[in-house]
């Protein structure tokens, strides 16, 4: 949640523009916005205008008919609305299933609460390819509910549906949730005092003082499943493909590159469109809401309804979250001679996958932890500067920025990756044949999860602090070190796990670039469920397995530095 | 010389001079505060001493030098904040020596001053507590004891004691007299409380609209307010027009007596409560009639509210005993010793 204060805002006292110290804070500002700027420009702006340019431009001349001709094309105009509707039932069907759990660890208490929240957000920092493979291990062929009943959804929208619900449940928990929380219950029972009922009073108090949260949360919900790869890449099969999807297609497999540009064009405009109304909606979420400690207004549930509530929440996050997660560890250990650890010892040698690789799976493991962590580097660098700059409020062009901070979680990564490819291949910026180009991308995506979880902790610091520090003797820089740091070394702790986390997971852009020799887990997954044979799906299982639990361990190491819920994811 | 010296400073926030060119001296080792409503310029005017808010125009001057450019940090001043500002990740004795360790003091000088310190403000040995536990009162002395422990050339507090209840507050200005005094601070304060301000200072500077209103000690202000507008803020509500000719004067209250040497014509005039005698019958005795519509309890007398037939309401201080009750019909003599002519608007 965002805990801004903006009536310490309003009670600051204004800044002259054009006075001295307010150029040498500009100065300073614009000092701390050159790394993030150049990184953005070099590293996303170029790639994918380079991409999109090569795309609708051919012998020096534009071809904007492409523009028309790809956007009538029936084939695409399919693609489009499936990518629309399927993001709308999404976050439709996220929404019923999740604000009730909202509400439940908003309000109760519980025994588990703290694990069982952080046993829900695993799913969305889990790599996209995980969860497509955990629930064709569900629902697919030889699946589950396939075994028990003879039923197979992995061919129906319904895979995709699902699993985008379990891929964002924690979006709306944690966004929704984390307000409720916060919310003053004696708010609600001031309403009933002055006569309103039960539900009148939470339709009148409470719901308008979440609407904003809610409307957040389901943008979110909407850009990344409206930006869906991985999991409907898996599977949607030859039915159903995202914008994202199409692109990979055209991209990686058809070479048509205009139409992947044309392609990448609506995507980022439609992107582009939702995180307007989405940061419309935060401004609206910061309006002054009186905001309590979450710890003190969560009690037992009380009476049946209460108490089946909760029972039912917990059902829907075992059917929803635990079992996928829980069949995709079976179906790792289920070889060919019974339960075992045959999946795992062939990921251990090159030879056990048939020729998929040219190295053993398992040293994936060591890829993705040395990509993740460089990744993470680069993004708490790039990130905290950005955050720093962004720290006090200004005018129209930082607040931009701010903005743009947020385009590469909804631009295509397939994209941006391919972009990497046939722009960082020549001097100046020769990086093709180097490790960095991974982390690099993978920051991309790092770096929005860092200024978001930072800012409002920066913001948050009451500027009087840092005055009471320089009339103390301390000069800016010494002021910044010893008030700011301080206070926001949990939060940065925080961001860089979920930088560590999602860097980790990073697949459409690492697919690209990743050299075939160092493969990350979620490639190297990828690779193994795109052969036949029992041995690479039992082995992309049990790598998936492994990725998960690297994964869950990052977040529940969170949630233990993570007492106060300050950030945004 | 004088430690703090201001020439024409004047702060403007858009079209709003937050402050308008003013002029103020603090001598060394005086305690001066400002006084002034809220909305008057006061913090502002710290703020500009400080170095956190730069002046539009005039100079600041600390010990005869110019700050013009000098940053907050090389200012050598202490400010304690309104709301105290503690350092919410630092214990008690983390924050009283946070100015020391930016003075790069050795380890042992300072934790002997810290200790000293907070044995000076009555809280010996609480430097391990986190200042989360501490009570509002106790805040307020370990933002003093961080204020003084660099020991700062000018020592600046802005609303000192206003959110502290009323007992605390009392016996916090008598401490903090005593101890500027004790230690030669030379002290620059802002308030809105008057109680304070006359408690604390030996001048008192009255602020109105970024302006200076009045300065003067606290006697002189308290007994001839320069102006209507600083007699009302200080709570002097018996504000009349008068036409003044020979030793008295023509208002809607009747004829007033007015100090001996008032030079004839139009004035405004303040009889201070102190002055507005009661007589029991109004016609026989040739006073103002009035009628009691109000009577407010003080303690050791009581504030009567009287409606004369025409002009404003009139406030007399009366005895405990012998004060009339509502709806009474009384009549009004002034007394020319509690009879001030203020000057300015």
């Amino acid at each position: 949640m965002v805990l801004d204060r903006p009536e310490v805002d309003a009670l600051r006292t204004p800044r002259r523009p054009g006075s001295r110290p307010a150029l040498r804070q500009t100065a300073v500002r614009f000092g701390l916005m050159v790394l993030p700027l150049a990184f953005f420009g070099v590293f996303f702006a170029y790639p994918v205008s380079a991409i999109v340019l090569r795309g609708l431009k051919d012998d020096g001349r534009w071809h904007f008919g492409r523009l028309g001709e790809v956007l009538t094309d029936p084939a695409i105009g399919h693609v489009l609305w499936f990518t629309t509707w399927q993001a709308a039932a999404s976050t439709a069907l996220t929404l019923a299933l999740a604000l009730p759990g909202a509400y439940v660890f908003a309000r109760f208490d519980f025994p588990g609460k703290r694990l069982l929240r952080a046993v829900v957000t695993v799913p969305f920092v889990l790599p996209t390819v995980v969860v497509g493979s955990a629930f064709l291990a569900l629902l697919g062929r030889g699946g589950l509910l396939d075994e028990l009943w003879g039923v197979r959804l992995d061919t129906t929208v319904w895979a995709i549906l699902l699993a985008h619900v379990f891929f964002n449940y924690a979006v709306v928990v944690r966004t929704v949730g984390g307000l409720w929380a916060q919310l003053d219950p004696r708010q609600e029972e001031a309403a009933r005092v002055l006569g309103a009922g039960r539900f009148a009073a939470w339709r009148r108090v409470t719901l308008p003082a979440l609407a904003p949260a809610v409307a957040a949360a389901s943008l979110m919900v909407f850009l990344f499943t409206f930006t869906s790869f991985g999991a409907v890449q898996i599977l949607g099969g030859p039915r159903y493909a995202t914008l994202e999807v199409e692109i990979y297609q055209q991209t990686a497999q058809l070479l048509d590159l205009p139409t992947a540009a044309v392609l990448t064009l609506v995507q980022f405009v439609a992107v582009a469109v939702l995180l307007g109304v989405h940061a419309w909606t935060v401004r609206r979420r910061e309006s002054a809401l009186k905001l309590v400690d979450a710890a003190h207004t969560a009690r037992r549930p009380r009476g049946a309804a209460q108490w089946a509530l909760l029972g039912g929440v917990l059902t829907v996050i075992a059917l929803l979250v635990l079992v996928p997660l829980v069949v995709l560890v079976l179906r790792s250990f289920d070889g060919p001679d019974g339960y075992g650890l045959t999946f795992y010892r062939a990921l251990a040698s090159a030879g056990g996958s048939g020729g998929t690789f040219t190295v053993a799976p398992l040293e994936a493991i060591g890829n993705s932890l040395a990509y993740a962590l460089a990744a993470t580097g680069i993004a708490l660098l790039v990130g905290g500067l950005a955050a720093a700059a962004l720290t006090r409020r200004a005018g129209r062009l930082v607040r931009g920025f701010d903005a743009l901070l947020m385009l590469p979680l909804g631009t295509s990564a397939v994209t941006v990756g391919f972009g990497f490819l046939i722009t960082l291949d020549e001097p100046p910026l020769d990086l093709r044949a180097s490790w960095i180009l991974v982390p690099l991308a993978q920051a991309l995506v790092g770096v929005p999860f860092v200024v978001r979880t930072m800012l409002p902790v920066l913001r948050a610091v009451d500027d009087r602090l840092r005055e009471a520090a320089a009339v103390l003797g301390a000069s800016p820089l010494r002021a910044w070190r010893e008030v700011d740091l301080p206070l926001v070394g949990r939060a940065l702790a925080v961001a860089a796990g979920f930088a560590f986390a999602v860097s980790l997971g990073e697949f459409g852009a690492t697919v690209f670039i990743a050299r075939p020799d160092s493969p990350t887990l979620p490639v190297a997954v990828s690779r193994l469920l795109g052969r036949a044979g029992e041995l690479n799906y039992g082995q992309a299982m049990a790598l998936s397995t492994i990725l998960m639990l690297v994964c869950a361990a990052a977040l529940l190491v969170l949630e233990r530095i993570r007492t106060d819920r300050s950030g945004e994811f | 010389m004088s430690l703090l010296r201001l020439d024409g400073v004047t702060v403007r926030f858009g079209e709003r001079a937050a402050l308008d060119a003013v002029d103020l001296e603090v001598a060394e080792h005086e305690t001066v505060c400002v006084l002034g409503p809220s909305g008057s310029g006061k913090s502002t005017l710290l703020r500009v001493v400080a170095g956190l808010q730069r002046a539009d125009a005039g100079r600041v001057l600390l010990s005869g030098n110019d700050q013009d450019g000098v940053p907050t940090h090389r200012r050598e001043v202490g400010l304690m904040f309104q709301d105290h500002q503690l350092f919410p990740q630092r214990d008690v004795g983390g924050n009283v020596a946070f100015g020391l360790r930016m003075r790069k003091t050795g380890r042992a000088e300072t934790e002997r001053r810290v200790a000293e310190l907070l044995e000076l403000v009555g809280l010996p040995g609480a430097g391990r507590r986190a200042v989360a536990a501490l009570s509002g009162g106790e805040q307020q002395r370990v933002a003093l004891a961080r204020a003084l422990a660099p020991r700062p050339r000018l020592l600046m507090l802005d609303e000192p004691l206003g959110q502290l209840d009323r007992g605390l507050r009392e016996r916090l200005v008598a401490e903090l007299r005593e101890l500027f005094g004790r230690l030669g601070t030379t002290v620059l304060a802002v308030t809105h409380d008057q109680g304070e301000a006359f408690a604390l200072a030996d001048r008192v500077v009255v602020m109105r609209d970024g302006r200076v209103a009045q300065t003067g000690t606290p006697l002189e202000v308290w007994q001839r307010p320069a102006s209507e507008f600083v007699a009302r803020f200080l709570g002097f509500d018996n504000v009349v027009a008068a036409r003044v000719s020979g030793g008295s004067a023509d208002t809607v209250w009747g004829r007033v007596p007015v100090p001996a040497g008032t030079s004839g014509g139009e004035h405004r005039l303040l009889v201070r409560p102190a002055g507005v005698l009661l007589v029991p019958d109004a016609r026989e005795e040739g006073g103002l009639p009035c009628t009691v519509t109000g009577r407010t309890f003080r303690g050791d007398h009581v504030v009567v509210l009287l409606r004369p037939a025409d002009g404003p309401q009139l406030e007399a201080a009366c005895g405990l005993r012998g004060a009339p009750e509502v709806g009474d019909r009384v009549g009004v003599v002034f007394d020319a010793g509690e009879v001030v002519v203020l000057d300015g608007p």
